[in-house]
């Protein structure tokens, strides 16, 4: 294989890593905060318990979007290094 | 279980019809079809005024939708249940479709973005049913310059939507097949439950969630 070929392979897999780290931390952040206040909401309300939790899984599915894009990115930048070697 | 590379490769090609391939995930659309068409057969047949154990199960899925459209929406769009109901189940019954093994549709962009497009359809056909000419010329407000950026807005809707799904869906597939790689007995069928059925259950969920809001905000915000 080639020094660039080699380069290029290097830095798709680094980016892929990059991204997740970004990717990884955003979303936790975000569903952790809805989790948390989700429970707090509860612990005040227990009885709307139902209403809450399909609002707190919604909210978190769409935080977890962009770590969704993140995960596709990474994908398509390891789809890249097994097209190389 | 399919290895990782299969998953990363994408969905093969089955057969070809006039040059025209037709991969996986239309054949497995196909059975996921045919399997809601015979339930739905099966189900409807000999419904009574005083239902039996069947008919109770179909009758609370059907309520638990109703409910579910007529509190989101609002009373007067609760003629969207079918829609809604069928996009919920379709998307449902593809999602968990890799429990049994094979390669769920909704792993594969072209099918999801499918899906967002119906969405895109649904929103500014339901929008210009509603509001008419104003709606188009919602796009400039609050400043003519906005224009653009809304229509950005817009045609941004059926990407995310769609690649929400497909991501959560192919990532879902990614790590079942790295537990099903690592450790051969027991712990994928535990991470399957999650996986498969609760992640495959949530993200159809939300799928339905996200239209419903966005045709409700569409159709009936006046401003």
């Amino acid at each position: 294989m080639e020094w660039n070929e080699m380069a290029v392979a290097a830095f798709a897999l680094l980016g892929a890593g990059i991204a997740m780290i970004g990717g990884g931390f955003g979303p936790a952040i975000g569903q952790g905060y809805a989790a948390g206040k989700g429970a707090e909401a509860v612990g005040r309300q227990p009885e709307a318990q139902g209403k809450i939790m399909t609002t707190m899984l919604l909210g978190q599915a769409v935080a977890e979007t962009t770590g969704i894009y993140s995960l596709v990115v990474a994908l398509l930048l390891i789809g890249i290094v097994n097209k190389i070697l | 279980m399919s290895s990782l590379d299969e998953v990363l490769e994408g969905a093969k090609t089955v057969f070809t019809v006039f040059g025209l391939p037709i991969t996986e995930s239309v054949v497995n659309t196909w059975l996921v079809m045919a399997v809601l068409i015979i339930l739905a057969i099966v189900l409807r047949r000999n419904l009574q005024m005083y239902p039996d154990k069947r008919q109770n199960i179909v009758e609370i899925i059907v309520e638990g939708l109703t409910g579910l459209v007529t509190s989101t929406m609002g009373p007067k769009n609760k003629n969207f249940t079918p829609f809604i109901g069928t996009v919920f189940l379709l998307i449902a019954f593809s999602n968990i479709l890799g429990i049994f093994g094979l390669r769920s549709p909704t792993a594969d962009f072209s099918v999801t973005f499918a899906y967002g497009i119906v969405t895109f359809f649904c929103i500014h056909f339901f929008a210009l049913k509603a509001k008419g000419w104003s709606y188009i010329k919602g796009f400039g407000q609050p400043f003519i310059f906005l224009l653009p950026i809304n229509i950005i807005g817009e045609v941004a809707k059926p990407f995310s939507l769609g690649m929400r799904l497909f991501g959560n869906l192919l990532g879902g597939s990614v790590i079942m097949a790295m537990i099903s790689g690592a450790i051969a007995i027991f712990v994928p069928a535990v991470a399957s439950i999650y996986f498969d059925l609760f992640s495959g259950f949530l993200q159809s969920f939300i799928f339905i969630m996200l239209t419903m809001v966005f045709i409700t905000i569409a159709k009936d915000d006046d401003d």
